[in-house]
């Protein structure tokens, strides 16, 4: 049975899915068009007993989440353009050191402080690629505000699951649009909890070996297992290595543990695809528009579809070479300059019918934006 | 004291340079811990990057190490995440004055019951000698050929200006007093800063004519002085050691848990 | 008669495996119980003159010397 319904704005639909997850501890700085996240936690957090700080930066803020994750606590931030780009470096050491947390990015137009109030969905290759050296990311996305709660909870699940941060991706349209939201009751939405280890107190745990199901348990600071973390390359107990093997080893496990499972992490959803001719492969706000446009040109008949894709990274490119085979014609809509239509056309077995509609001048596309572009790959001119 | 209980001993010999202060304030890290009685379940030790960083991998406690600078910001989420557990955080000079100035700043601010130890050789030693923002105006590093032309940072009264609670300073030829001064700044309840002036005889001596180990440590006993004893009294371009600054005033983690308290309290 | 007990409970130990031979030890020594063997590494050279201070132990950087 529902909890609640709410009238709310993304931003809080992101507190709300947190809180049912078991957000324990938030540290963050204010950014627009993410700061009412940073708000609403700032006023809740005391109050279910659960941990705030404002930090004196967003990289500071990453550092101080992954702190209070080492600890048991479950932990997030949330930030926008710039300081995403600030947090790289800890989110690679996130990555490194195999420390589940969440960071939002509420995504505004760029480069560098470009459009603060104006949406855009640029940050997808940042999410994927913006901290230095080989590794593997997790990022989610939404288009709505019972999706953003859902995907919250996934996000942390997801932290938890594999030991790693997870980003999930928004865009200021559905951080600040408002609508009706459905908050589930206990027990109604799976809450993963962290796995710790059963090693005993006094027998050597490894906190970086993997069990046979490839999840790697953890013990809290504090414990009774005493370990190292730390962003160099290193052994099973989390000491610095210099040996190739190990370093080979772990980089591996860094990547496979989740570019290998992408088609189970994989988080879409398909609209009118059945019979498609044209797919449009959309996410986040952008895919309002196109779900909007699929709606009305089925209402007269065209056979289109849509493939919203939640899930980003690890990109789920069987899934969606498996939604674009045999279509006539595949549409990539997003507000950016293409980032995840190169992916597309990387996955698709006919990449030269995979085209791009897009906006990236920080006005909303709108089903009338993707229609225009659609007329030009249907050859009815411009 | 068995020190041994306290170290990871199949990680030494360590690698700092022979000579290297480090070991010296670890010694008085460790004996520190030890006087206070800890268990080494109950302490974490967070380090950045930089020769001083390499100390957690030393040390049998709960160990962290970072990025560079960013040590503190790490320790502010370990604390607040259980602020029953001592939190000791080991940086250098360049990792706490230049690229953590401002975690260290906004740490003394907040008054979090961390104890950071700087260990202040006055270079980057790990990158091979270059100037931090505490080498001596006119000293020489490798990308100071011609001399630092920069002013540099009294840590001391940075952090008593940011607002620390408890700042102390020695020398590694003090490790007596180090390993007092250390203990009471874990003890002290709120933000500490211990400088211990670490000498790196590999690069800081041998661009500055320094001399070796034994000679700088010498030289540490010249340049410093007891804070309100005779000599420093006589001599204001002595260095100060002991206990600097020590106000009692309210820790983080503490007026954070009254908040908690007095909001659930509210709603029952 | 109590630093004798003293002396007769505690040895310098050194360990000359982690001693990187930087010569704290010796210079600092107030009884000149120390020196550099032909390795350049500490020995205990003067057990009778040693008061088991300390001061080695606390001033090695190499952690290699425990009074025990």
């Amino acid at each position: 049975m529902p909890k609640e319904t709410i009238f709310a704005q993304g931003n809080e639909a992101v507190v709300q899915g947190a809180l049912y997850a078991g957000l324990d501890f938030y540290a963050g700085y204010p950014i627009t068009p993410s700061t009412e996240i940073a708000e609403i936690l700032a006023q809740r957090l005391p109050q279910a007993g659960g941990r705030f700080i404002q930090m004196e930066d967003e990289l500071a803020s990453l550092c101080a989440v992954i702190g209070a994750s080492l600890t048991g606590l479950k932990a997030m931030t949330a930030t926008s353009g710039p300081g995403f780009s600030l947090m790289q470096e800890a989110l690679g050491y996130a990555v490194m050191a195999e420390v589940p947390c969440v960071v939002v990015n509420v995504q505004r137009g760029g480069p560098s402080t470009g459009m603060p109030t104006a949406v855009a969905q640029g940050d997808v290759m940042q999410a994927r690629w913006g901290t230095h050296g080989d590794h593997a990311i997790i990022a989610l996305t939404a288009s709505n505000l019972a999706d953003v709660f859902l995907m919250t909870v996934e996000a942390f699940n997801l932290a938890e699951t594999y030991r790693t941060p997870v980003i999930l991706l928004l865009d200021e349209v559905v951080g600040h649009m408002r609508e009706k939201l459905v908050i589930p009751g206990p027990g109604e939405v799976e809450v993963v909890q962290r796995l710790r280890t059963s090693v005993p107190e006094g027998t050597d745990y490894h906190p970086y070996l993997a069990r046979e199901d490839g999840r790697l348990p953890m013990s809290d600071f504090g414990g009774v297992h005493r370990f190292n973390v730390t962003g160099l390359v290193h052994d099973m107990w989390g000491f610095p290595s210099n040996d190739p093997a190990v370093a080979y080893g772990l980089l591996h496990h860094l990547v496979d543990k989740l570019e290998n499972r992408a088609e189970t992490l994989a988080r879409y959803q398909d609209f009118f695809c059945d019979d498609a001719e044209v797919l449009l492969i959309s996410y986040g706000s952008a895919a309002r528009s196109a779900l909007h446009l699929v709606e009305q040109r089925r209402a007269r008949g065209m056979k289109i579809g849509l493939l919203e894709l939640n899930t980003l990274w690890p990109f789920p490119a069987q899934t969606v070479r498996k939604y674009c085979r045999g279509r006539g014609h595949v549409l990539v809509v997003e507000m950016n300059r293409g980032q995840l239509h190169g992916e597309v056309q990387k996955a698709a077995e006919q990449p030269e019918r995979v085209y791009l509609a897009n906006r990236y001048d920080g006005v909303f596309i709108s089903h009338k934006d993707i229609m225009q572009v659609l007329h030009v790959v249907l050859g009815k001119g411009v | 004291m068995n020190t041994r209980r306290y170290i990871r001993e199949r990680f030494f010999p360590h690698l700092w340079c022979p000579g290297c202060g480090h070991g010296i304030v670890m010694s008085a890290l460790v004996g520190a811990v030890d006087s206070l009685g800890l268990s080494q379940n109950e302490v974490v030790v967070i380090s950045g990057i930089g020769c001083s960083s390499r100390m957690p991998g030393y040390l049998d406690f709960h160990t962290m190490h970072t990025l560079h600078g960013r040590a503190l910001a790490f320790a502010t989420g370990v604390k607040m995440g259980r602020p029953d557990l001592t939190v000791i955080v080991p940086m250098g000079d360049g990792d706490a004055a230049a690229i953590g100035g401002n975690h260290l700043i906004h740490a003394a601010r907040r008054n979090l019951d961390l104890t950071a130890v700087v260990l202040n050789n006055r270079i980057y030693g790990m990158t091979g000698g270059q100037s931090s923002p505490t080498t001596p105006e006119g000293d020489r590093s490798t990308t100071a050929p011609y001399g630092v032309l920069d002013p540099s940072f009294d840590l001391v009264e940075l952090a008593r200006g940011a607002g620390a609670s408890f700042v102390a300073r020695s020398t590694t030829y003090h490790a007596q007093e180090t390993r007092e001064l250390l203990a009471a700044a874990i003890a002290h309840q709120g933000f500490s800063l211990v400088e211990v002036l670490s000498q790196c005889p590999t690069y800081y001596g041998r661009k500055n004519q320094g001399g070796d180990a034994v000679a700088m440590m010498k030289t540490f006993k010249q340049i410093t002085a007891p804070a309100g004893s005779q000599r420093a009294a006589q001599d204001p371009g002595l260095i100060t050691r002991g206990i600097l600054v020590q106000e009692p005033r309210t820790e983080y983690c503490a007026a954070y848990g009254e908040l908690v308290r007095e909001l659930s309290g509210h709603e029952e | 008669m109590e630093s004798r007990s003293l002396k007769e409970e505690l040895s310098v130990l050194i360990d000359v495996d982690w001693c990187k031979g930087c010569g704290i030890c010796v210079a600092f020594c107030p009884k000149q119980a120390l020196s550099l063997d032909e390795h350049g590494k500490a020995r205990w050279t003067g057990p009778e003159d040693c008061v088991r201070c300390g001061l080695c132990q606390m001033r090695c950087p190499d952690l290699a010397i425990e009074l025990r």
